[in-house]
């Protein structure tokens, strides 16, 4: 492909040297002015940009944080203080990362819902998908290493519960506990290292990640709401019928979602930073104790779906292995969906069903995490754990031949 | 530079086949990533080393000495060790008495799952009745089970309490012995360290007695 020179501009000059020496035009040509997407895209197609929106916001706040943190148990919660405090404008970088942090998962859960939705998981891109979830998993690493760097309470004791976790696994438990921690207790080396992953290690993986989610994507082209492969009809040029230019149309429209984004992301930074404890919990204003548990543990929200799954099972090995299955069942979604029919659009009343059930499950579970493990609360959360898991284990069953509409063989414009 | 094509095809055979042996080439291939794996795990060693309790952490996790003379019937006193928070618990006679009679809503009454040592295996779960040594860490997931000495209902705690410790973190229960009620998420009791009584009134904790040659 990059050796065709179609479409391209006859270039004289400095940029025909350059187009000697670095592909620029046929990659411009490749990628986005002859890089074909569905027409019919809606406001959910915002969230992939946005994804790579809010990494840009993380890594730039970042390497700011970096220059005035200093990691040490003696140091890191004075000098988040000190960044608070008297950095020129600290306040703000500190914001800005730390509600980049939600809007992070906010985008991305958004993102990953509208993949349920539209059946964007399904054939051809499973691998696409297998991407996506590897850069989830590796999320959920860097937010829960970054909480711990401000050595507040809640920081500690969070890090306590997620590292017991690996206790919990047969026989290797206890010892790698101890070699996750490098002591005896979360101390001074299990901050230093958390450090070390979260600024270099994990944000590298991640760009590899969101590198060759993007490769996968090009491969097949983006699936759209009605789930039909546009690169099945073409016109006489031999362009998708229904496709259009990702630039300029879908880079202009992008433009759009990405200013709404920036209002409401503004909106939070400068007037509700802390969100109500959901953004910034109140006992991380704390130092770290570790004599002193904090009256009720609790994630920041992103976890609390997970959360309040772990804590509704009356056993530890039997409730971690379940918060990991809560979290594995993803991958394995381009295989449990049994339907030829990818948009919801087209499939039966019976899977819109499930898909609520699930949506709310995971809305409510996110909800009981956020509160005390008492009363109700436990047997709610176990409902909703059995109703979850449900979704997953039944789905074979209930996609499996499933009565479902006669999908177009164009897109259609029709909203939902 | 130089026409290497004619160099090239000279060391091909006259009529253009290649004759590679297979056998030897594949052989050659396991042989290599094998080397190179072997190679690769012995590179890896230091950097997982690495991860382990530095030298300067296994020296702070030395042996705490306490003087339990001065803790009153009924009062607790918390020592960390190992960055881990013990309870020091001098129980009164009758806390010693309503350890009794709850085995049946007990997960491991006898301590059978539990770690301990031995010589904490039995129904006080430790040397002397009078005095509990326990890790304040709560074994579902590590938070601090907060002393809960007082009988009688508690709404979070059921109706006969029979006092004993409650983990605020995921609703754990825990009796005057560190062992865990049906009900809660902890599986096990609240662990007990090694300690030992050089006299009668200190405590070592981290050593036990055949180390120190006290009772």
């Amino acid at each position: 492909m990059a050796a065709s020179n179609d479409g391209l501009p006859v270039r004289t000059g400095f940029l025909g040297w350059l187009n000697e020496r670095l592909p620029v035009d046929s990659f411009m040509r490749d990628q986005l002015t002859g890089y074909y997407a569905p027409k019919n895209f809606n406001f959910w197609y915002f969230f992939g940009v946005l994804s790579i929106v809010a990494l840009v916001i993380q890594l730039f706040s970042g390497i700011f944080l970096t220059m005035f943190y200093k990691v040490g148990e003696e140091s890191s919660f004075d000098s988040v203080e000190y960044i608070m405090r008297e950095v020129k404008y600290g306040w703000l970088i500190r914001y800005v990362h730390s509600t980049g942090a939600s809007a992070f998962f906010i985008v991305v859960y958004l993102h990953m819902f509208r993949a349920f939705l539209y059946g964007s998981y399904k054939a051809p891109r499973e691998l696409l998908w297998l991407f996506g979830m590897l850069i989830y998993l590796a999320l959920m690493a860097e937010a829960f290493m970054g909480y711990v760097l401000p050595w507040g309470n809640m920081s500690f004791w969070g890090a306590q519960v997620i590292v017991n976790l690996f206790g919990t696994i047969p026989v290797i438990g206890p010892g790698l506990v101890e070699w996750i921690r490098g002591d005896y207790g979360i101390a001074d080396a299990t901050l230093n290292r958390f450090f070390s992953l979260h600024v270099v290690a994990v944000p590298l993986v991640l760009l590899l990640l969101v590198a060759l989610h993007l490769v996968a994507l090009r491969q097949n082209g983006s699936n759209n709401p009605d789930g039909v492969e546009i690169k099945a009809r073409k016109g006489a040029d031999g362009k998708p019928l229904d496709g259009i230019p990702f630039h300029p149309y879908y880079t202009v429209k992008d433009l759009v979602g990405v200013g709404l984004f920036l209002m409401l992301f503004t909106v939070v930074v400068f007037f509700v930073p802390t969100l109500g404890g959901l953004f910034l919990e109140a006992p991380n204003f704390e130092p770290a104790n570790a004599l002193s548990t904090p009256e009720h543990i609790a994630p920041v929200w992103y976890f609390t779906p997970f959360y309040a799954i772990l804590r509704a099972v009356p056993d530890q090995q039997m409730g971690a292995l379940l918060m990991a299955a809560s979290v594995a069942f993803f991958v394995f979604l381009p295989w449990l969906d049994r339907s030829p029919v990818k948009s919801w659009r087209y499939r039966p009343l019976r899977w819109r069903i499930w898909l609520a059930i699930f949506t709310i499950s995971f809305l409510v579970l996110g909800y009981l995490g956020l509160k005390p493990a008492e009363g109700t609360y436990v047997l709610l959360a176990r409902i909703f754990t059995a109703l979850y898991f449900a979704f997953f284990i039944l789905m074979p069953f209930y996609t499996r031949g499933e009565p479902t509409d006669r999908v177009p063989d164009r897109v259609t414009f029709h909203h939902d | 530079m130089s026409d290497h094509s004619g160099t090239h095809s000279a060391a091909l055979p006259a009529d253009g086949s290649l004759e590679v042996d297979q056998d030897r080439r594949g052989f050659l291939t396991l042989a290599t990533v094998a080397t190179g794996a072997v190679g690769v795990a012995f590179a890896a060693t230091p950097f997982l080393a690495s991860w382990s309790p530095s030298e300067r952490a296994r020296a702070a996790g030395a042996p705490v000495e306490v003087d339990v003379s001065k803790i009153e019937p009924g009062q607790m006193l918390t020592v960390t060790w190992r960055k881990r928070a013990v309870y020091v618990v001098h129980r009164t006679p009758s806390m010693v008495d309503r350890l009794a009679g709850h085995d049946g809503e007990l997960k491991d009454p006898e301590s059978q799952k539990s770690e301990q040592p031995e010589f904490a295996r039995n129904a006080e779960r430790s040397v002397r009745n009078d005095f509990l040594i326990v890790e304040g860490t709560c074994t579902h997931l590590g938070c601090l089970p907060k002393p809960r000495f007082d009988s009688g209902a508690a709404p979070e705690l059921g109706a006969d309490w029979p006092g004993g410790f409650f983990c605020p973190c995921h609703g754990s229960r825990f009796d005057l012995a560190g062992r865990v009620f049906n009900g809660s998420p902890a599986s096990q009791n609240l662990r007990i360290p090694v300690y030992s009584f050089p006299n009668e009134k200190t405590l070592i904790i981290g050593v036990d007695a055949a180390t120190t040659g006290a009772a």
